[in-house]
């Protein structure tokens, strides 16, 4: 049952990743490809690669039908998904296994589960892992909305059932406001989506974004601790460290215990991540989703538990139990990602696609750089902004600061804007740096600080350094 | 009259409706302002509205729906 061939159905810098650790593992590599990849790293860098279609995501990188022909005609015997395309469509990972083919990440029922916000939320109540106070599903009358909110308190969000990326979203502070708000977000949702299902949730105001890592073998789960990912615009992340700056050892246990609860109740396989809104003033966390893939910010716990995610996550879909004791799970040091995008941040983050015309890597003691650059490359326009993550790691978060903003020093990529200068500003930042942040810190941060992120100042480490 | 082409400001992926089930901008034959939205590019997940930049008669479509298309390449052709 162990894995020959792997194909990668993905692209961009987790590509990169899933090779490299499947060349570890003495496993060979199939990179599929648009015709807009045709020079990527993932390409130049796996054994084999096979074109699947124009560059639009819709005609290639998600179309099911072309992605398990490749896996024939190549004799393939398993297929890694990475992160958004496929990754979290259980139809694909039904396909995969009714292909007779590996599907490295959970079972399509584990992952249809997780997938359906009620049916999520019913097992983590289930698990007795706490969730966000509110309906448990959509609210046909005002009038059970009225006795829910009575019970959970004020503030609360009413939102669309059929909404989603923070569309369609009210927030009453007040009865009052409430009784004003119901009947507007339910013509306003009915007027956008053609349904105006309602659900109420409490409103956790400055809370933050903490998630906690998980692997099971479909019997046993650990957890790999937990990651904080508290700066975030538009909801995506750009900046998420490991350890959690704010959690006491006390919460951290009852939150990780949480995560291994739920995800066992599942009989989960793979690896995972379970997040959750954590409220540093009362110490409550909610359980708000699970993801059943590897995640972007992966890295940072790769660092400080010295696991290797990708590997073990390759081994387990092959067949093999958990090789670590949640015992022998330890966290060491500190570690920041921050996310590398081809977007200009003195612009409004617009996009910036284009040619890289000179490349210069950070490295040296605790620095990692896991992109998908190299000099010469042209970055396409038709996907995701993320050209790479840098990764440090340091004995204590302090020290980490000071070896990114060294790391953000060396770092450079001509012809096209990033966010490093974003992250250079962060880097300096009082509140940043004492970790006085939460999941709505950022954006206003932004809108004051948009004039400096044109370009950077000068680095203090680079000065010390010379 | 003369003839004259809109270039496409970005690369990425052309629409020429702002949703699937949504009619197009605009028609061959439509008579335009220089503010009116003829398109939408996606670049890396961001969309951005295509002015036409110039008042006129739309003569065609040069670049078709959920085309990829490169920065500077013709979109459509008016007559000014």
């Amino acid at each position: 049952m162990t894995i020959q061939k792997l194909l990668i159905a993905n692209r961009g810098e987790i590509a990169v990743r899933i090779i490299r650790a499947a060349r570890e593992l003495g496993i060979a590599t199939v990179q599929v490809y648009s015709k807009a990849d045709k020079d990527s790293l993932a390409v130049r860098l796996a054994d084999q690669s096979i074109e699947i279609g124009p560059p639009q995501a819709s005609k290639s990188y998600l179309n099911q039908a072309t992605i398990l022909a490749a896996a024939g005609t190549t004799g393939a015997d398993a297929i890694h998904p990475g992160y958004g395309f496929l990754a979290e469509n259980a139809e694909f990972a039904a396909a995969v296994e009714a292909a007779g083919l590996i599907f490295v990440g959970p079972t399509a029922q584990s992952i249809r589960l997780m997938g359906d916000k009620v049916a999520a939320r019913e097992a983590a109540q289930a698990a007795g892992v706490p969730t966000v106070p509110g309906s448990a599903g959509r609210l046909e009358s005002a009038d059970a909305a009225f006795a829910l909110v009575e019970k959970t308190g004020f503030p609360v969000m009413i939102k669309a059932a059929a909404g989603g990326g923070g569309r369609g979203i009210r927030i009453a502070r007040s009865a009052e406001e409430f009784h004003h708000l119901m009947p507007q977000a339910r013509a306003e949702a009915l007027a956008a989506f053609g349904d105006g299902g309602l659900y109420v949730e409490k409103l956790i105001e400055g809370a933050r974004h903490i998630e906690v890592q998980i692997l099971g073998d479909g019997r046993d789960v650990i957890h790999c601790f937990e990651r904080e990912c508290s700066l975030q615009r538009r909801r995506q992340k750009v900046w998420e460290e490991a350890p959690s700056p704010s959690l006491t050892p006390a919460v951290r246990d009852r939150l990780c215990s949480s995560a291994v609860a739920l995800a066992k109740a599942v009989d989960y396989r793979g690896a995972g991540t379970l997040e959750y809104l954590y409220d540093d003033r009362s110490h409550e966390f909610y359980f708000l989703e699970m993801n059943t893939r590897i995640q972007v910010e992966h890295p940072v716990t790769e660092m400080v538990t010295g696991i290797d995610l990708v590997c073990e996550m390759i081994r387990i879909a092959g067949g093999e139990p958990l090789r670590i004791r949640q015992d022998q799970v330890r966290v060491r040091g500190h570690s920041i990602e921050v996310r590398i995008n081809a977007e200009d941040p003195a612009k409004g983050f617009l996009p910036s696609p284009g040619t890289i015309n000179a490349l210069s890597v950070p490295s040296g003691e605790g620095v990692r750089f896991d992109s998908m650059l190299y000099q010469g490359y042209t970055v396409p326009p038709f996907y995701d902004s993320l050209l790479g993550k840098l990764i440090v790691h340091d004995v204590d978060r302090p020290r980490a600061i000071r070896r990114l903003e060294r790391a953000l020093a060396e770092l450079s990529v001509e012809g096209l804007a990033t966010t490093r200068p974003l992250h250079q500003a962060l880097a300096r930042d009082p509140d940043v740096q004492a970790a006085r942040f939460h999941t709505a810190w950022l954006e206003p941060w932004l809108e004051n600080h948009a004039s400096s992120l044109g370009t950077a100042a000068p680095s203090p480490t680079a000065k010390v350094a010379q | 009259m003369a003839t004259q082409q809109i270039f496409s400001p970005l690369p990425g992926i052309f629409y020429r409706k702002p949703a699937p089930d949504k009619p197009d901008y605009k028609s061959d034959g439509d008579t335009i302002t220089e503010h009116d939205t003829i398109g939408l590019i996606e670049v890396m997940k961001s969309f951005n509205e295509v002015k036409a930049g110039a008042a006129g008669k739309i003569l065609r479509f040069l670049a078709e729906n959920e085309e990829a298309i490169m920065a500077g390449q013709p979109i459509a052709e008016i007559d000014v």
